[in-house]
Order: C-alpha cells, then sequence, then structure tokens
C-alpha cells in the first residue's frame, strides 16, 4: 500500500520502533509525577541512558547488559534529583533544569571515546512464519523484543496504578502528601523509588536510541526527545494508555517526515525535522482546549516539596 | 538525629554565602572530577578561574570576559524577573535566536545600504523578534493553560530548525562560494555592533546588559510592581486579592524576558559572532538559568554570577588548549555549580537541628 510515495506498512513498523524511546521515558515520567514529582531532567537521564547503556554494550559485546546499563545510568541521574529535592527540599523545576544541563554535559564527557564506533546488534525476535503473514506480519512481528518489552512495561504500569495496592498509595502520595503521611506511608521513600523508576525508564530509552534506533553515540542525540515525553505526560492526562497513544502519535509524526526526507519530497529538511516539536505543541493545545480539565487531571500535590513539620 | 526547622524568614546571611558555598564546592567536585580525567587538578582550577584574569595572556582574555558576560547577563535579568514570579521561561535559547534571525534579516534586507538608523532598527527588530517568540508560550498559557515550560523549551527546537534552515536556504549570503552562512555582519559598517573601546570587549549588548541590571534592580527593588511580581511568585493567592492578573503578569514576564534574550541574540549577531550560521547559537539562554539562580535572582547577584560564567567559559576554552581538557568538562562543571546551589539553599530557608525535634 503506497500512498504518495510513502508505503504506509512501512510507515506503521518504523513507527511503533521510532516511538518506543519516549514511550518508555514518558512512562517513568507518568509513574514519579504521579507520586507528585515533577522531574524536568527526563532528557538529562535519557541522554545519560543513550551513553552509559552504548558504553556498557560496547564493552561487554552484549546489548541485554548494554540496555542494563543504560537503565542504572538513568536511575542514578534520578537519585542525584531524589537526593536534592526529597532531602534538601530544593525547587523540583530548578532541579529538573539543573539535572538535564548536567547530564548533557557528562554524556558528551564519556562519550568522546565511542564516536564512530558501532555498538553489537540488537537482534530481531524470530516469529518465524508469522512475520511471513502480509501487513500484519511486518507491522506487528518485525521488531527486537524492546518494542514488546517497552508495550509489556506500559501494561504493568498501568495495572500497578490501577489495580494493586502498591499503586494506590503511590496514587495517595502524589495527590496530597500530608494525608498519606498522617496514614503512615512514607511519602519520601515512595517517591524516591517512583523517581529511580522514572529514571531507569529514562535511561532504557535513551539506550533504545543509541544501540538500536540510531546506532551510534553522537553528542546530543536525544535532541528533545526527553521534552517530548514530558508534553506526552500532559497530552495523556497522567493516565498509561493515552501516553501509548501520544507516544504513536508522536512517533508516527517522526516516521512521516523521515519518509517524507527519503521520499525526495521537495520541503527543506530542517523544516520537516521541525514538525514533531512544532505537533507536540498543537496536540498540548488541542487535549487542554478539548477538555478543560487539564489541570484537576494532574496529581494534586505535583511540584510540592514535603516537609514533614512534626 | 537531624531534623530541619523552616524558619519562619530566610536567612538573609545564608542567602548570600550558599552562592560562595556552591562555587567552593564545586571548584572541590570539579578538582576531582579532573583528576579522574588525569589532569592535574590544581593545574585545571588555576587554568580556569585564575590564568584568564591574571595570567600571562590575560590583557586578551579580559576583553573576552565582557564579550561573554554581557549576553549571559542580559538574558538572565529577563529570566530572573519571570522566575520570582513562578513563571518558568526556559526556552530563552529559542528566542535568542529569533532575536538574531529578525535583527540579521534587517540589515540583510536593506544591504548593501549604509544609514545611520540600521543599527537602531536592527536592535528593535531583534527585540520584537524574541518577544513574539515568547509571546507564543504566554498566550497558550492564558488562552488554554498550557504549561509554559514545555511550550517554551519545544519552541527552541523549532528555532533551532529555522536557523538552519535560514542559513542553509534564504539568508545564505549569495557571495559565499555556497557555503551555508549569511553575510558577516562584521564587513557591513552601519549593521555592525563594533567594540566601543578598543581592548574591553564593550560593545553594545553589554551596554545594554548593565541598563537591564538596573532597570530589574528598580523594576524589583524599588517599584511598586516588582513588589506585585514577588507577592505572585511567593503567595499567588494574596497576590490576586492584592489585585495582580496573573495572565498579564505572564504576558509581562515572558515579554520582557523574551525580548531581552532576542536582544541579546541581535547583539551577539552583529557583533562578536557577525553571521547567521547553524551553529551560532552557543548555549547562553541555557546557561542563563544557572546564572539567574547563582545571583539568587537579584540583579546585582546576577552581575556577579554573569561575570563569573563568563570566566568559566573562557577559562574553560583555555583548559582545553593548554591541558586538552574536553569542552564538556566545562558543561559539566556549570550543571555541578547549579546542583551545589540547590542543594545548599536548604540552609537558606531551614535550620538544621542535631539530636531530635525541638520541644
Amino acid at each position: 500500500m503506497i500512498l504518495g510515495g510513502i508505503d504506509i506498512v512501512v510507515l506503521i513498523a518504523t513507527l511503533m520502533a521510532a516511538s518506543t524511546p519516549v514511550l518508555l521515558a514518558a512512562t517513568g515520567e507518568l509513574v514519579a509525577e504521579k507520586a507528585g514529582v515533577l522531574n524536568l531532567g527526563v532528557e538529562g537521564m535519557m541522554i545519560m541512558g543513550a551513553v552509559g547503556g552504548f558504553a556498557a554494550a560496547v564493552a561487554t559485546g552484549s546489548p541485554v547488559l548494554g540496555f542494563l546499563g543504560g537503565a542504572l545510568a538513568g536511575a542514578a541521574m534520578a537519585l542525584i534529583f531524589a537526593f536534592l529535592t526529597q532531602v534538601l527540599l530544593s525547587n523540583q523545576v530548578a532541579t529538573g533544569l539543573a539535572l538535564t544541563l548536567f547530564g548533557l554535559g557528562l554524556s558528551a564527557l564519556i562519550g568522546k571515546g565511542f564516536e564512530g564506533v558501532r555498538p553489537p546488534p540488537t537482534p530481531k525476535l524470530p516469529f518465524g512464519p508469522l512475520a511471513e503473514i502480509p501487513v500484519a506480519g511486518r507491522i506487528l512481528f518485525s521488531h527486537d523484543w524492546m518494542v514488546y518489552a517497552s508495550l509489556a512495561l506500559v501494561a504493568a504500569t498501568w495495572w500497578f496504578l490501577r489495580h494493586s495496592r502498591a499503586g494506590l498509595i503511590l496514587r495517595a502520595v502524589g495527590e496530597n502528601h500530608d494525608a498519606a503521611h498522617a496514614l503512615g506511608y512514607r511519602v519520601v521513600a515512595v517517591r524516591v523509588t517512583a523517581l529511580a523508576f522514572g529514571g531507569a525508564l529514562a535511561g532504557l530509552g535513551g539506550a533504545y536510541l543509541s544501540l538500536v534506533r540510531v546506532p551510534q553515540w553522537t553528542e546530543g542525540m536525544t535532541a528533545g526527545a526527553g521534552w517530548i515525553a514530558l508534553a506526552i505526560v500532559v497530552f495523556a492526562s497522567w493516565r498509561p494508555e493515552r501516553v501509548l497513544l501520544g507516544a504513536y502519535l508522536f512517533g508516527g509524526i517522526t516516521a512521516i517526515q523521515l519518509q517524507m526526507q527519503a521520499a525526495g519530497y521537495k520541503i527543506p529538511v530542517h523544516l520537516l525535522t521541525m514538525a514533531p516539536y512544532v505537533v507536540t505543541i498543537v496536540a498540548l493545545v488541542l487535549i487542554t482546549a478539548l477538555h478543560r480539565r487539564g489541570a484537576q487531571a494532574a496529581p494534586a500535590a505535583l511540584g510540592r516539596s514535603f516537609h514533614a513539620s512534626t | 538525629m537531624i531534623t530541619l526547622v523552616k524558619r519562619p524568614m530566610p536567612s538573609r546571611m545564608w542567602s548570600v554565602t550558599t552562592p560562595i558555598i556552591a562555587v567552593i564546592a564545586t571548584m572541590i567536585a570539579g578538582g576531582i572530577l579532573f583528576a579522574a580525567l588525569g589532569k592535574d587538578p590544581v593545574a585545571a582550577i588555576r587554568t580556569i578561574f585564575w590564568d584568564p584574569l591574571f595570567g600571562p595572556n590575560a590583557g586578551y582574555f579580559r576583553g573576552q570576559l565582557l564579550v561573554k558576560a554581557g549576553p549571559l547577563i542580559l538574558i538572565a535579568s529577563g529570566l530572573a524577573v519571570g522566575f520570582r514570579a513562578g513563571i518558568w521561561n526556559i526556552g530563552a535559547e529559542g528566542q535568542y535566536i529569533i532575536g538574531a534571525i529578525c535583527g540579521a534579516g534587517v540589515a540583510l534586507a536593506v544591504f548593501p545600504a549604509e544609514s545611520a538608523l540600521l543599527f537602531p532598527a536592527m536592535v528593535v527588530a531583534g527585540g520584537i523578534g524574541g518577544l513574539v517568540w515568547a509571546m507564543i508560550p504566554a498566550l497558550l498559557k492564558n488562552r488554554f493553560g498550557v504549561s509554559e515550560i514545555l511550550v517554551s523549551l519545544m519552541l527552541v527546537y523549532v528555532a533551532q530548525n529555522l536557523l538552519a534552515y535560514m542559513a542553509f536556504g534564504p539568508m545564505k549570503n549569495p557571495q559565499g562560494f555556497g557555503f551555508p552562512g549569511s553575510r558577516n555582519l562584521q564587513q557591513y559598517p552601519s549593521a555592525h555592533n563594533p567594540e566601543l573601546i578598543a581592548g574591553t570587549g564593550m560593545h553594545w549588548g553589554v551596554v545594554a546588559a548593565l541598563l537591564a541590571v538596573i532597570g530589574t534592580y528598580v523594576l524589583m527593588h524599588r517599584h511598586i510592581a516588582g513588589f506585585r511580581i514577588r507577592v505572585a511568585g511567593e503567595a499567588p493567592k494574596a497576590a490576586r486579592f492584592a489585585g495582580v492578573v496573573p495572565a498579564r503578569l505572564v504576558v509581562a514576564c515572558l515579554g520582557l524576558s523574551g525580548a531581552l534574550a532576542g536582544l541579546a541574540g541581535l547583539f551577539e549577531v552583529a557583533g562578536p559572532s557577525g553571521q547567521i550560521t547553524d551553529a551560532f547559537n552557543a548555549g547562553y539562554g541555557f546557561t542563563a538559568i544557572i546564572v539567574a539562580f547563582l545571583g539568587r535572582l537579584h540583579p546585582i547577584g546576577i552581575l556577579l554570577a554573569g561575570l563569573l560564567m563568563a570566566l568559566t567559559y573562557i577559562g574553560g576554552d583555555m583548559a582545553q588548549l593548554m591541558l586538552q581538557l574536553p569542552a564538556a568538562a566545562i558543561q559539566v562543571f556549570q550543571g555541578m555549580l547549579l546542583f551545589f546551589l540547590l542543594g545548599f539553599d536548604l540552609l537558606t530557608n531551614y535550620r538544621i537541628r542535631f539530636g531530635g525535634a525541638p520541644a
């Protein structure tokens, strides 16, 4: 099926891979924000995951250990943020920005020796005859395992927040930390855990960029993906299933503009590259305009510091 | 057992000393980082902080200090006003780029006409460019309640791509032998933003930065509007009772910071940088955020913080040249500084008690 020089089946298949980094990062950030912490450092955690994952994969020759390294690097960054905002009670907006600036710098420093290196390939899952099915086979059964793992993670996050007791506590902490504290829940511990989880997912997303999507290490390679992940959480009104929708929508725009570049459309390449960011803004505006309850959908204690006075 | 007790008022003493402690802590942590990279930490710190001011070639570097500090101070002055009000414009980098494109656009449109009015017109265009770009998040916040943080930041990436498009497309120098980048405004007398006093690095952008410091000082500390801005940030409800209209505040704060960032971009493209290229922006818009916080959102503090941050840029360049320290190390250094600052800020707002909670 070819429309305007773009193969729709290939487009949908690329869309899933293109969305995976932001999908992972947005899911992680969703959990952190549900616990009431606004971590604007997603970009910094992602790029550290990209370089950490890349370094681990190249050093060990194993993409699996690479992804693990990426997750650890992201989580370590998140713990810096957690220490500053939860223990030292610093302003979350400013600290998140600092995390991004720091991560961009540190990743460039670490990545110096990895420029031009090729990472060990992440194989596609062998589905055998399933992959041969026309259309559906190419779309559903032609990916590497991280694509499926990211979908499983979204489902698990949805279940955890919606149906588990721990998820309920986490949401309580995010809605009203004073009440949660009065009930005997350990607000800071819950938040630190949520942040570490968010950081690990952002790191995984970054590692997917450097190990699969590109696959290479280049300075500043996340190019705003972390910020788009933050926007997707708002777009999704803090619901995991909508994060999936938002991420795939964004991935779709990215995939379309890449395909348009390849199909030789006479639009300057820089204007095409601009598209995902413009669309993200438009999507944010539309979603808040459509149901004027964007503000109410946010966890009530989002961005507020918790200090137990008694 | 250590407990934190909230101070009824932020401590003035700690508010002044924490930036200094943070700088010292960053030097120590930076020294450890440099040692980890296999460089002599003492030499690295000396190269960054001492040599540009008092070292052998200090004469040249002292001039560079104002060139780098000018845009940082100009942008940070505007940002600090918004940060005080709880309005987070973090897209100054984008407004800086658009200011440069608009200002340079005026000059390139009339090239090669010479007129004394050209440079003032460019300044106006640059300021308006930054202002308009900042109005996008302001209007979207007021009209739809969209976060100004996300929109202003997204617009940085849009602006960056627009800049590259301009450098490779409409603004490309027709006599540039096919190379990307616009005509060099340094060779266009009416449009050039020259060094005003030879060897000092003083250009019109530095003058504007000093005016911005004075202007924001008067606004924030000597005028009722500044009081309202601060109340809006510290007690939004009280501010509303006092008659502060949040929507107007959003427009004013984003407009001011956008215009100043746009001006900074214009002075840079007409002066030290000279031309529109795809790599024209050097991250001043982001570093200015650190400057604003390091200066405690106070105009005088920002002046000092801007000079210090400019020093780390120049010192970083020197360390790169002489000690082969990677360029990114200085970025890490600046990030750490902000971490330490935010962390030590605890002391300003809280008292630390050892041995259990007070009776």
